[in-house]
């Protein structure tokens, strides 16, 4: 798939902020005052800025408010009401923090639950497609879970929580990537069965259908740089989990806090990043290419 | 409305004939023209003229080498487009409504007007059977021609999918798949029609028809026997003609 860079910021910004205002919601932190209003503003700016980033793929963002109807059956639109839902219990919640010092015990909980609902749904939109192989296992929310919450944690600076979070985070990947590599071949669907034609023999892309590119190549047949798939998930678990976990152990100070949190952005953007370009979508079949 | 309607008596599609089509693009070319002068956003190009031309299709035709175990390889032309699905994956992730799936005759459709251009039936379809066209930014798809399926200022023999009216091998079919004494069904009984990736479950509409066995050229020749190739390991006489020959000026060595 496509490693788009607006759904790859808005995967690993909204996750983050989405994961902060689980733990603000939660009571984990209970900031007052002025100090509320800072959490909030990250916590909002990350969360949005992502979502806002997600809209510049969309070909007609001005529509936007119709992809909340169809909840009944699609993921996307579960994910929309889910956040503006969660965004706006959560600024309720947080306005009394800031400007009545009084924490709506409930109200944050069930925000902070809703904010888990936005990165459960946005995982299940890719989850779902059975397309896409690879991304079709519980890993996916798993990850997409284990990530918020841990990112969270990390930018809440609850050292102990986020330091086994990110230890789970990075066992998850990793056996998210073992199993996953197997899974297009063992999902049965192949050049056979894609042309219906393995009854004769073995079949080959002889000529595809064009001799430019087009919307379906650009858009889900992504073969550049994962040749370098290997290094970049060393880099991956090194960034987001191995050295953040390091960093916290050692005797806390701000700058090395701050560090964790860079490495650890860097390192998921990493992930995004591979999630997408390591993605085979079985319509690549038809043009011999995976 | 994106949950699917139920399975609709009426199951319009398309039947290819994989041994029939040559591999022309006639149909690739006649439903462009129609779904840019018709129906909808136009199909755009970009750069159709320049070093990197691309642009929208509806349907396009691969072409496949398919190598038995024994004998000759094969080569198939394939065409593809939307395949109608009763279990449409498309439809079902679509997040505005923009995709649906007609009650009455089981068409897939998209309404250009609800369409955000968010891509996701496209990954959601197996077949690559959707683009997102470029210029206008909302999902593009084969409507079956269902502007003139049902058009009644066109004459009557008008009134099937451009693809199926142009095809000059006649490897197209349209009909009612969902009636089993159609000529289409009638013609998918006969060949042995098949569903492509049907592990995927999306139940498509159009059915392919495989390719026929080829035939074997029988060995009829009285003559031939006598005229089997020259050993090329010749010994004697054959041996030393074939040297003698290769040393002459322009032999072959
Ligand atoms: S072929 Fe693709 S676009 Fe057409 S109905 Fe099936 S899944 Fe949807
Ligand atoms: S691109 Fe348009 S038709 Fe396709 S899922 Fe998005 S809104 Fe629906």
């Amino acid at each position: 798939m496509h490693p788009a860079s607006s759904v790859i910021l808005f995967n690993t910004f909204s996750g983050l902020g989405f994961g902060l205002l689980f733990w603000l919601g939660m009571g984990a932190i209970v900031p007052m005052g002025s100090s509320a209003f800072i959490w909030f503003a990250i916590a909002y700016i990350l969360a949005v800025g992502g979502l806002i980033a997600s809209t510049f793929h969309l070909g007609h963002p001005e529509r936007a408010i119709k992809a909340f109807s169809q909840w009944k059956t699609s993921w996307l639109s579960r994910e929309g009401i889910c956040a503006v839902f969660a965004l706006i219990v959560m600024a309720i919640y947080g306005a009394g923090l800031v400007f009545f010092e009084t924490p709506l015990a409930l109200l944050g909980i069930i925000g902070g639950i809703a904010s888990l609902g936005v990165v459960f749904t946005t995982s299940m939109i890719y989850a779902q497609m059975k397309t896409v192989p690879r991304w079709r296992h519980w890993t996916t929310p798993a990850m997409y879970l284990t990530l918020s919450i841990g990112g969270g944690a990390l930018l809440s600076g609850q050292v102990l929580i986020a330091s086994v979070l990110l230890i789970v985070g990075a066992l998850l990947q990793v056996f998210a990537w073992m199993t996953g590599d197997t899974r297009f071949k063992a999902s049965g669907t192949n050049m056979e069965t894609a042309t219906g034609l393995g009854h004769i023999g073995k079949v080959r892309a002889f000529e595809p259908p064009h001799t430019g590119t087009n919307y379906l190549m650009r858009e889900f047949v992504h073969q550049v740089g994962r040749k370098h798939a290997e290094k970049l998930r060393i880099i991956t678990i090194g960034l987001a989990f191995v050295l953040p976990v390091i960093l916290l152990l050692l005797p806390f100070s701000h700058v090395l806090a701050a560090f964790a949190v860079l490495s650890h952005i860097a390192g998921v953007l990493t992930l995004r990043w591979l999630f997408f370009a390591q993605a085979e979508h079985v319509v690549g079949l038809y043009y011999g290419k995976r | 409305m994106t949950q699917l309607p139920p399975p609709s008596a009426k199951k319009l599609g398309l039947v290819i004939d994989l041994d029939t089509c040559v591999g022309c693009h006639a149909c690739v070319v006649s439903c462009k023209g129609w779904n840019t002068e018709n129906y909808g956003a136009p199909l755009s190009d970009q750069d159709a003229y320049g070093a990197n031309p691309s642009g929208t299709f509806l349907n396009r035709v691969h072409s496949y080498e398919v190598q038995p175990e024994q004998g000759e390889a094969q080569l198939i032309h394939f065409p593809k487009s939307c395949l109608h699905c009763e279990d449409a994956p498309c439809v079902t992730v679509c997040p505005t409504g923009a995709s649906y799936k007609r009650a009455e005759d089981g068409i897939v459709l998209v309404n250009e007007s609800d369409c955000i251009g968010c891509g996701l039936c496209a990954w959601a379809c197996p077949y690559g059977a959707r683009e997102l066209d470029a210029k206008e930014g909302v999902m593009k798809k084969c409507t079956l021609c269902v502007d003139r399926i049902y058009n009644e200022n066109l004459p009557e023999e008008d009134r099937q999918p451009a693809c199926v009216r142009t095809c000059p091998s006649g490897a197209r079919h349209f009909g009612d798949l969902g009636d089993e004494n159609s000529d289409v069904s009638k013609l998918v009984a006969e060949r042995g029609g098949f569903d492509l990736m049907p592990e995927q479950g999306t139940k498509p509409v159009n059915k392919y028809l495989p390719p026929r066995p080829k035939d074997e050229m029988p060995e009829f020749d009285v003559l031939a026997p006598y005229l089997e190739p020259i050993a090329s390991d010749g010994k004697g006489f054959v041996g030393w003609l074939d040297k003698a020959l290769s040393a002459m000026p322009g032999g072959a060595k």
